[in-house]
This record gives C-alpha cells, structure tokens and sequence, in this order.
C-alpha cells in the first residue's frame, strides 16, 4: 500500500514532469473524452453510500452517480465511465497529472486547496461537518467530554487540521493516530486501539454501517466541528469542461425544484408546459449549445440519475441504509442549503 | 600484502601528452564532457519543464511553506510540538521519529542478530535448529506483513484502557500503550549525570592501563568489574551530594486515557519489534557467514591455547570475522533505516507520515518528495561514513 501509493505519487510528479513544454489548450477535455469514449473519474474506493464497488464490479454511490450523469450528458451513455479508485493522498496529484478528468471524491472545498492546487471545485454536492464516533459503552454523549482521547483519522484529509483546531480551542488534548488507509482507520478503531474515530459525519454513518459488528454499539456524537462543503472539482485551464461538469450538477438541483424525476422525465419532455421545464429539458431553448452540447443534455442527466433529490434518497437518505437526514442538504426552498442558479 | 617493500616496477608515463583526435587523452575528455553535458541538459529539460507544466496548470510551488503553521498535530514525539508551530519543525519531529525507530532498532537487531547467528554455530542441535526456522521464517515473509500482524497481535490482545494491565506500580500496558513513571528533571540531576560521565570516563582510562598493564607483563587484570563499580559508584555519590532528588513523574488514569509519565505507543512498539526481528534474521546470516569465514586452523589454535568455547568466540573468531561482517551489516543498517518508512501503515508517526500530510495540507508534492529523499539520504550517508569509519578500525592492520 505504500509502495502503491508512493508509485502513484511518482507517477503522477513523472507525468508532470515529462508533459511536453507546449501548453494544453482550454477544450483538449471533452475532445479527449470524446475520443476516448469514456469520462474518467476519481472515486472514493470504499465509502458506501458514496462510493464503493460491489462483488460484481459495479460501482454505486453518490459521488459516483455525479459522474454517470456527467457521462450521460457527454457520452449519451452513464456506463462509459472508467473508475479510478484514489487515497485521500493521492487524490489531487492524479488530477493534476491529467490521469483523471473529474474527481468525485467526498473532497472538501477550501482556500488552499482552491487557490493553489491547480483545481476548480465545480460546486457543493454535499454540505458535510467534521464529526466524532464513540462507543455507546463509553457513555460519551458529547464532543467536550473528549479530553485526552486517542482519535484515530486517516491522512490526507481537512480531518487532521479541524482535529488540530478543535483539541486546541477546547483544551482537550487529544492524541490523534494517523493512518495512510481508510481500511487501516477502520481497523484500528474497531479493534479499540482508538476511543474516537473521525471523519466527515456522512463517512462516519458510513463506517459504521459497513464496518462494526452491531451498528447500534456506536454513536456518533452530536456536535459537529467543521463545514466540510464537498464537491467535484476538475483541472484548472479548461473552461469549457468545467462549465459542463459544474451545470450538470445544477441541472440535477433544478430538476428537483420543479419536480422533474428519473421516473417522470419523458412524459414531462413531451407534455410539459411549464417553461422552466422546457428550458431544462430542452424543448424550447437549446441551452446545450451555449455547453458545447445538445439540447438533450440535462435530459440525458435526469433520465441516468433522477434528479439530486433522487440521488440521495437512493444512496444516502433516510431509506437507504446510511439513514442520513436532509438536514442541510434540502433544497434551499425548504430551509435546505441546495440551490443552484437557473438553467436559461 | 606487500611485505617485502619492493615496489613492483612500472612503465614509465609518457612524457608530453598528446592531444590528436587519436589520442586516448583527448577522448578520455571528450567522452566526460559529453556526458555531464547530457546530464545537466536532461536535468536543465525535466525541471525547466516541470516548473513551466506547474505554472500553468496554476499549481504553486516553492519552499516557502516550510515557515508557516502546520496546523496538524503529532501524536506522539520526542521534541514536544504544537499544532502552531511550522511545517520545518513538524519534519524536524519526524525525521526524529525515524530515527527514534533506526537508532534503537539498529542496536536491538545488532544484538539479537549477532546471538542467532553464533546460535546457528551451535553444537546444540536444538538451539541450532531453532535460529535456523527463526532465520528461514523472518527474512521469508514480507515486511509490510509481519509490522500487520505485530500491530494486530498488540491492539487485538491487549486490554482496553479500563482494564489496563499493572505489572508494576505506576506502570500501565494497554491498547494505548505502555505508560511507565521518568524522573522529573531537577537541578540535582545535573550531579549525577556529572558522576556518570566522570566515571565513563575512569573506566576507559582503566581499561586503556590494563590493557598496557597485559601486555606489558602478561597478566590479566580484572577490567568490566571494577569499570562498572566506577560507573555506578560516581554515580550513585553524584546523586547523593545532589540530596537525592527522588521526584517522579507517575502516569495517572484519567477519564479516557493515562496522563503524565513517559510512553510508549502501540505503534513505536509494533515497528521496532517488527524491524529488529526482520533485521536481525538478516543480520544472524551475516555473522553466521563472518564466523564460518576464519580458517578453521584459528579454532584449532586457540583450542591448543586452551581458550574455553566463549572465550574463543569473544577474543579469537569474532575479533576476525567483524571484517567480513562489518560492510554488509552496514547495508543492513541502511535497509532497517529506509523500511521504517513502512512505519506509515500502522500509523506510527514517521517521516513519510508527516510528509505525507504536510503534501496533502499544502499541495507541494514535488517540494515534499525532494525533503524526504533528502533526509533519507543525509541519514544513510552518515550510517554509511560512521560505519565505513569503524571498519578502516576493525581492518587487518599491517605492522
């Protein structure tokens, strides 16, 4: 794992070494995917929910539906993505280096990483907060009762940093252990070497579904102490493919404000007099051609994915089996933090 | 070995040298300057390109970070280190968590490898077969899966925090660790350590007598003996004019955790046993091969001498056979230093772990990669200069 990682690492600086001295021009993206036949995308290897493979290989989850509905819009075809499983340390070297075209990987959007990593974050997906997870053995009921605690946390994430900022506000002292993998973090807390495990609270309710004997033997506490807004991103440069990824997204949001779903999309194309909804799904405007696209783009989106409502009923929400609530991530219509600017 | 101190006889050089496109002077310079031409044309292309590749695609790049707030803590350090302070210092603790690993390490594998090696010599069949499978088992299974199973056999068995074991007052053994009580530091101490180092220093000089006093007469004098008394005896009188200072730092329970006193983590633990016993199985095969280099003849002698079995492997075999031992334990030496980098998998803060994050909280793969080659490199050179030194030491030397 670490040989593997290491290779990456040098891979991905090899790659950005070698690159010839030309530049590349905005729009090489899309000709590239059009090519290839295939979006690549970045994924989290194991955070079901989110992302994870199953036995047969398919890939399910969240982050991952973004980019079927990306290959969709492009390719006319949600399956013609190829999936690159990344570590959290490996994430941006691969997307820098060109090795992937959209990374979908429960990242967090800051300043640093926005300024000075050579990305664009195309929006916020998903409105997230750093969070704790104890035993219900230790009777913990809150994050100040953690003075002095052993927390296990995976590297290469804002994870360690709030940890960092938090133990020190609080004067609680806390001893983190850093692990390379998210399978080794799971491990060590399981095993009882840590008292607290931490990460953002959706990867937690997912830890804690996949990974513990009995789920009901952990809480995850009820403060949370950071904003981990998390979001795609691509590679800066390319303007063009960062408008496409960035509103698909916001036609997914939009979808799920005027009522358009995966079930009801066809019908809606065919009779639909609403002009918003024309808009979208490209009946009377073509807003495609202003993308680069077709007028069916968003259409195509919808009919993969549902809308983003859809999305996170099916991966994450209350029926699924992370149970997480809507909570901030309900549309900004009822009293949610998703919106998206309009479609037109 | 040129003993007869006749010089073998040389052809003369030639006179002037001659600088045609035949002479094998002009092509000697000409085949060097073309080749560091393509090495620094290459390197001048690759770094030129990189650095232009990375203002493009608006990556930043510089050393700067190095001075600003890491931001992150440490779990577990020699040099205390807070979140506030900078990235130069977090890799100062890492480099320092590296070596906490390689110093001890390195002495621990000596040790242990040294014993399995003379035990593979042994005339007991099953103390022989025995460092054999220790042998054939350790340097046969990946390193990466035996630091696993070490960090699994420690957090699976050991208990909980609650339910720490207490072999001794004060002393806490738990999946968080061993937590045992240190001296606090007092002025007094510095007495003692005064005493320690004079009688350090009466025990060499005793040494250096008797062996003067051995050769000059032939008679042996006691020396570990009254060296040791010395050692301990200014020591002890050190702390005794100090006024005893006695004032311990005991590790106590807390809520969650055991606080005070020094520690050991399960992960410094599962990276030293797992590279000293990987190392040493390495190591016994370096010293088994060393001893079973001496002639048989010098077995012989000093069985005519009369010299007992250890006395013959302490002042006849070994003395021999550190010669042969000496380079190739320096690789070993080296290797124990470059895989504690495994060190990251369990969580035991390295200085590939630190790196690791630091890369990851600023982004400067490049920059960070460069420092971690950079401190491995500066680590083995100085192995391998101190370990080349002590073997000009141990060489035949010609009288």
């Amino acid at each position: 794992m670490k040989l593997s990682k290491i290779s990456t690492l040098a891979a991905a600086a090899a790659a950005v070494v070698t690159l010839t001295a030309t530049p590349a021009h905005a729009g090489k993206t899309i000709d590239a995917i059009k090519a290839r036949g295939q979006v690549i995308c970045g994924v989290n290897p194991s955070l079901p929910g989110f992302a994870a493979a199953d036995s047969q290989g398919n890939w399910a989850g969240f982050d991952v539906d973004v980019c079927k509905a990306v290959a969709a819009t492009v390719l006319n075809d949600a399956t013609k993505v190829k999936w690159t499983p990344l570590n959290a340390s490996q994430r941006f070297a691969a997307l820098q280096a060109g090795e992937i075209d959209v990374l979908s990987r429960n990242t967090t959007w800051t300043l640093t990483r926005d300024a000075s990593l050579g990305l664009n974050f195309t929006g916020v997906t998903y409105y997230d907060g750093q969070g704790f997870m104890v035993t219900k053995k230790s009777k913990i009921t809150s994050a100040k009762q953690l003075k002095g605690a052993t927390v296990c946390v995976q590297s290469g994430t804002t994870t360690e940093k709030n940890l960092a900022d938090y133990s020190k506000a609080m004067n609680l002292n806390m001893k983190p252990v850093v692990f390379e993998t998210q399978e080794a973090t799971n491990k060590a807390y399981f095993t009882g070497r840590c008292q607290v495990y931490t990460t953002d609270a959706s990867g937690l309710a997912s830890v804690r579904n996949k990974e513990a004997t009995n789920p009901d033997d952990h809480v995850i506490l009820p403060d949370l102490i950071s904003k981990e807004p998390l979001g795609p991103s691509v590679r800066r440069g390319d303007d063009e493919w960062f408008a496409i990824v960035k509103w698909v997204v916001f036609a997914l949001i939009e979808a799920e404000e005027y009522g358009i779903t995966q079930a009801n999309v066809d019908q809606m194309k065919a009779s639909s007099t609403d002009p918003v909804v024309q808009r979208i799904l490209g009946t009377s405007e073509d807003t495609g051609k202003l993308l680069g696209l077709d007028k069916d783009w968003a259409y195509r989106a919808i009919k993969a994915v549902g809308n983003y409502g859809e999305m996170f009923e099916r991966n994450v929400g209350p029926k699924s089996t992370l149970k997480l609530p809507r909570g901030a991530n309900n549309l900004w219509s009822k009293g949610g933090l998703i919106y998206a600017p309009p479609v037109r | 070995m040129n003993t007869t101190g006749i010089k073998p006889a040389r052809p003369a050089p030639p006179k002037k040298r001659d600088w045609s496109w035949r002479s094998q002077a002009l092509r000697s310079v000409l085949y060097q300057v073309v080749a560091l031409a393509l090495v620094f044309g290459a390197g001048y292309y690759l770094l030129g390109n990189t650095l232009d590749n990375m203002r493009l695609r608006g990556i930043k790049s510089g050393f700067d970070f190095v001075t600003q707030p890491a931001g992150f803590g440490i779990g577990e350090s020699i040099i205390p280190f807070d979140s506030a302070e900078s990235y130069g210092k977090a890799f100062a603790v890492g480099v320092s968590n590296t070596l906490r690993v390689a110093v001890v390490g390195i002495v621990l594998a000596t040790l242990l490898g040294t014993l399995i090696g003379i035990g593979r010599l042994s005339r007991n069949v099953l103390l022989r077969t025995l460092c054999g499978a220790y042998v054939e088992f350790f340097r046969n299974v990946p390193l990466l899966l035996q630091l696993f199973i070490w960090y699994f056999i420690l957090t699976e068995t050991l208990p909980t925090i609650e339910e720490a074991l207490r072999p001794l007052p004060g002393v806490f053994f738990s999946k968080n660790g061993l937590q045992f009580p240190i001296p606090i530091w007092s002025q007094g101490h510095v007495l003692t350590l005064a005493g320690l180092g004079l009688g350090l220093l009466g025990a060499w000089w005793w040494g250096r007598q008797s062996r003067h006093h051995f050769e000059a007469t032939g008679r042996s004098r006691p020396v570990w003996l009254p060296g040791l008394l010395l050692v301990l005896g200014l020591s002890l009188l050190g702390w005794l004019l100090a006024g005893r200072p006695a004032a311990l730092d005991i590790p106590e329970k807390s809520e969650l955790n055991v606080v005070g006193g020094g520690s050991v983590t399960p992960e410094y633990m599962t990276v030293l046993v797992g590279l000293t016993i990987y190392t040493a199985a390495y190591i016994a095969e370096i010293v088994r091969g060393g001893i079973q280099a001496v002639p048989f003849g010098q077995h012989e002698a000093s069985a005519a001498l009369g010299l007992s079995r250890g006395k013959e492997v302490r002042l006849v075999l070994l003395p021999q056979a550190l010669r042969v031992i000496i380079p190739p334990v320096t690789s070993q030496y080296l290797n124990l230093t470059k895989n504690s980098s495994l060190a990251v998998a369990v969580g035991y803060p390295d200085l590939v772990s630190i790196s690791t994050t630091s890369l990851n909280q600023t982004g400067r793969a490049i920059e960070c990669i460069a420092i971690i080659m950079a401190c491995y490199l500066t680590l083995s050179l100085l192995t391998s200069w101190f370990m080349n030194a002590y073997n000009r030491r141990s060489l035949l030397k010609e009288r």
